[in-house]
């Protein structure tokens, strides 16, 4: 992959096919979307009880944990602790070890490719197949996801067909998207069977009964986590809701939000493994919370908000950038207006400085989240802790964006900016001879590669108030 | 969550103009077709010549503390508890939304509070406290426009209808929507150089939809919009030409 | 217990203490026909809905399934289903899954309700109706009693107290499976069933 966002941008900006995919998807979602909350006053109102319902779980968060653990192993689940993702990804490659698993079938599950499970355990000898239509697409392209909720948006039918006619014994050339599904059923029924473990993640964990809610549409979810003799769920230690009532209001956010869906097709509530007497479900549940920086995020009262994400997707399918450049674009595992304030913070800005200015603060993202996360303010907050670092402990790579050039630039404006007789020199001067710059000179050749120069004015609004007589006090 | 602007408790005989940097150097005629409504309405339009920016570049950039003296400046240019009118959604914004939190814990919070509470965008100054939209007398020929949400009036000002209520109320204007209005245009502030190819892409996109709708004009209460859509309607060679709502406001009406 | 938990939970604690706010007020809606609401909500993802009675339930599920041109049906006994071939779920899934996974046609489930909002049923697995029931047959016909349909899920929750005794699994079940995974294009049956079938006993 390309070293920056520009980079990628640049391929992708330049991809006539993946620019069509995404716009045309995007357009479709925004008005699926809409259609869904056409009440505007009962979408404020409902958002504002999604949002308080995570700000609420947040403010308790170590107290709900505990509840929850205590509930969850109450009910016969285990429950493990990961600080790290390689800290994850060995408990779960343990619980896998100890039950002699070779094969994994994994329903969709974000902190799994968080983790980049997958690849850890394929070194290990354990195969991880990807059930998810989308994902199990995007496997056998060998890519990542480029939307948390669509993973292989990015594809067009014909990308899927060639893919499932290299990869499927005997699978002719078609296009048709009910034979391509069938065919995918098939292969994955045989993988669903012969699987030793399944792998999810979890949208919900309610602290007041231990359980685990998880929605999605394919069934594949309730498959992986009851077929296999064991099941192992990762979930970010965010996740938390206090009352099981809480899910209702965040269930009416989510898939509308999402795909603009009343409600996902299957809404799973596990609460413990198979009991005796029943015949089937998983004999195990474990259950891995992961932190992986979470917790840092956490000690910082603005930046906290990014952990009401819910992980709808809406703020990604309503961005303008997204739309054009697609997810692969942000490097990260998580793309679009959440990956722009999730990922540095996770990774550091120091590893992912340039998301939080892949942005035009358009506020697009902000409109429709759910939860309300100020998104736009976020990515200021981060922009600034790169150049200008507070001593916020929740920042990891603080001041890693800091240029010399770039400070005494604006060192400078400042001095004319904040100075009126300088600002009406300064000005002044621009009105006369700013016209003379040349288009390529630096920042100027950026806007006129598309654009003309912008054309200063022979007088300034200062000099024309003053000659018309406008009262300066 | 855009502010939640109400109207002055009275109606207000003196108010201030921010003109913003952006129509003091590249649009003042817009800026003082601005004020040329506002006087026309028997209000007394006061322009400090103190005033420079209201700090959002240095603010979106990272550079806090710069925007902080910039935008204390402009707490010293206007002291008196006089409404202060912006002609553009994204300045207004920054001045009413942004000034708490930039000045949290600063000696000059208080003030920074106050002076927010009392911006207000154009358009929705023009509508709300004056009534323009019921007042206008269209004397100009017919033409058709299309008209630019900016990003940040509509997004933090809630300034949505309020310039569409006043195109619509000349009678000799057709406005035609353009069914990607609220997309963000790309300009984005230092975003048009940090990411030129998106910002081209977006702009691109925007030309496009604006060309759809066949107007002669695109009217956009923003001068960095206009800036940018409209460099790239002349580098692409399309007719359609750009146009601060003040400025066709006061045409319309009053003439040039 | 573990380092890692004790680590995670000092690092919370030892973060700045926030109020947690109030829950706002919004109201769920509620539905003068719930039936009707509940109908046109699943019919519109592709459920079908049949409305019988007590009496006529038996031979109206007869007459569907031999339209379908179903075989072996997957039902609990005490259903008492009227059909030839019914094969009950008594065994471990270990020792019936490959009978699971391919060698039936349509199964029947009872639901412990539903939700007109959203046009869901509630299906709780059990002893009799284990989970892969209602989910590996290509055909699943539920059973829902009209009165047992409830405005929204905030008041199923409070009305049969599921707080306080969650099931092992508790199923939300709105529609066939399906996927729109490749160009948005809808499909069903990618891993469940093809078709849901609820009757609707008045
Ligand atoms: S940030 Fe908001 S809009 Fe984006 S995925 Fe998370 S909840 Fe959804």
């Amino acid at each position: 992959m390309a070293a920056d966002f520009s980079t990628r941008a640049h391929d992708a900006l330049n991809n006539p096919q993946l620019r069509a995919n995404f716009r045309r998807a995007m357009d479709g979602l925004m008005t699926k979307r809409a259609a869904q909350f056409e009440d505007k006053d009962n979408w404020t109102a409902l958002r504002a009880k999604g949002a308080a319902i995570k700000a609420r779980a947040l403010a308790q968060l170590p107290d709900l944990l505990e509840e929850f653990e205590q509930k969850a192993i109450a009910n016969g689940i285990t429950v493990h602790w990961a600080e790290t993702t390689a800290d994850a990804n060995r408990i779960v490659l343990e619980i896998l070890t100890a039950h002699g698993a070779k094969k994994v079938i994994k329903g969709k599950s974000m902190v799994s490719e968080e983790m980049h499970l997958n690849a850890h355990l394929e070194a290990h000898g354990i195969k991880a197949v990807e059930s998810d239509l989308g994902e199990y697409i995007i496997q056998l392209a060998g890519e990542a996801p480029s939307h948390i909720v669509m993973p292989c948006i990015h594809k067009n039918k014909g990308e899927i067909a060639q893919l499932f006619t290299d990869n499927i014994e005997n699978q002719p050339y078609t296009e048709d998207v009910d034979a391509l599904t069938a065919a995918a059923r098939q292969v994955l029924r045989r993988e669903f069977a012969s699987a030793d473990a399944g792998l999810s993640g979890a949208n919900f964990l309610v602290a007041e009964t231990g359980s685990l809610v998880l929605i999605e549409n394919e069934g594949n979810g309730r498959l992986s986590t009851t077929l296999p003799p064991l099941h192992i769920a990762v979930a970010g230690i965010e996740k938390l809701v206090e009352k099981l009532d809480d899910v209702a209001p965040l269930l009416a956010l989510l898939p509308r939000s999402a795909t603009g869906q009343a409600i996902t097709t299957y809404v799973n509530m596990i609460t413990s493994p198979r009991k005796s007497g029943e015949q089937d479900g998983p004999r195990q549940v474990h259950l891995v919370l992961l932190d992986n920086g979470r917790s840092r995020v956490y000690a910082d009262e603005q930046l906290r908000d990014t952990l009401r994400c819910i992980r709808c997707g809406a703020c990604m399918n309503h961005c303008p950038v997204y739309s054009r450049v697609g997810g692969h674009t942000y490097g990260s595992v998580y793309p679009g207006p959440i990956g722009k304030i999730l990922t540095p913070q996770l990774a550091g800005l120091d590893c992912a400085g340039d998301l939080p200015h892949a942005s035009t603060l358009c506020n697009a993202c902000v409109e429709v989240c759910p939860v309300q996360i100020p998104i736009a303010d976020i990515l200021v907050r981060l922009r600034t802790e790169a150049a200008e670092p507070s001593a916020s402990p929740a920042v990891k790579g603080a001041g890693s964006g800091h240029s010399a050039v770039e400070s005494a630039v604006w060192k400078g404006w400042q001095a004319m900016y904040a100075n009126p007789a300088a600002y009406k020199v300064g000005t002044k001067a621009l009105s006369v001879v700013g016209n003379l710059i040349p288009a390529a000179a630096p920042l100027l050749k950026q806007w006129t590669s598309v654009r003309t120069k912008p054309k200063f004015a022979a007088k300034t609004l200062h000099q024309l108030a003053r000659e018309k007589g406008y009262d300066n006090e | 969550m855009p502010a939640h602007v109400t109207p002055p408790a009275e109606m207000p005989k003196d108010v201030y103009y921010f003109g913003t940097c952006l129509v003091d150097l590249f649009f003042p005629d817009a800026g003082l077709a601005g004020m040329e409504l506002l006087k026309r309405q028997g209000i007394r339009v006061v322009f400090p010549q103190d005033q420079s920016c209201c700090g959002q570049p240095a603010f979106n950039s990272g550079h806090r503390s710069e925007a902080r003296e910039v935008a204390r400046a402009q707490l010293d240019a206007f002291p008196e508890d006089w409404p202060i009118v912006v002609p553009s959604g994204s300045c207004a914004g920054m001045m009413r939304v942004h000034y708490p939190d930039l000045f949290q814990g600063d000696r000059d919070e208080e003030r920074a509070k106050a002076f927010a509470g009392r911006v207000y965008e154009l358009s929705w100054f023009l509508v709300h406290v004056l009534g323009l939209d019921t007042k206008l007398v269209d004397k100009g020929e017919k033409v058709t426009v299309t008209w630019h949400g900016s990003c940040h009036s509509m997004r933090e000002m809630g300034v949505v209808d309020e310039p569409k209520r006043l195109i619509r109320a000349l009678s000799n204007v057709t406005l035609v929507e353009n069914p990607r209005e609220k997309e963000c245009c790309g300009f984005g502030g230092t975003f048009a150089v940090r990411q030129p190819e998106v910002s081209a892409a977006m702009v691109a996109d925007k030309i496009d939809a604006i060309g759809q709708t066949g107007a002669a004009r695109v009217v956009s209460g923003d001068c960095g919009c206009l800036m940018n859509i409209g460099g790239a309607l002349d580098k692409a060679g399309k007719p359609t030409r750009p146009q601060h709502l003040a400025e066709f406001l006061l045409e319309r009406c009053h003439g040039r | 217990m573990s380092e890692a938990r004790a680590n995670i939970l000092a690092r919370l604690r030892a973060a700045p203490q926030v109020q947690p706010p109030e829950r706002p007020y919004w109201q769920a809606p509620s539905f003068n026909d719930r039936l009707d609401r509940f109908r046109m909500m699943i019919e519109a993802v592709h459920g079908e809905v049949h409305v019988v009675t007590e009496q006529t339930w038996r031979p109206h599920l007869r007459k569907i399934l031999a339209e379908k041109n179903v075989a072996r049906v997957l039902a609990a006994p005490h259903l008492g289903i009227d059909w030839d071939d019914v094969v009950a779920y008594d065994a471990p899934v270990e020792d019936f899954k490959d009978q699971l996974v391919s060698g039936i046609d349509a199964c029947v489930t009872t639901t412990r309700g539903a939700i007109a909002e959203t046009g869901s049923l509630v299906v709780v697995p059990d002893v009799d109706e284990p989970r892969l029931a209602s989910l590996l047959p290509p055909i699943h016909v539920a059973l829902l009693k009209a009165d047992d349909i409830a405005d929204n899920l905030a008041q199923i929750i409070e009305a049969q107290g599921w707080a306080a005794a969650m099931p092992t699994n508790l199923l939300l079940i709105s529609g066939p499976s399906k996927t729109a995974d490749i160009e948005q294009t809808l499909a069903y049956g990618v891993h469940g069933p093809k078709e849901l079938i609820v009757l609707v006993l008045q």
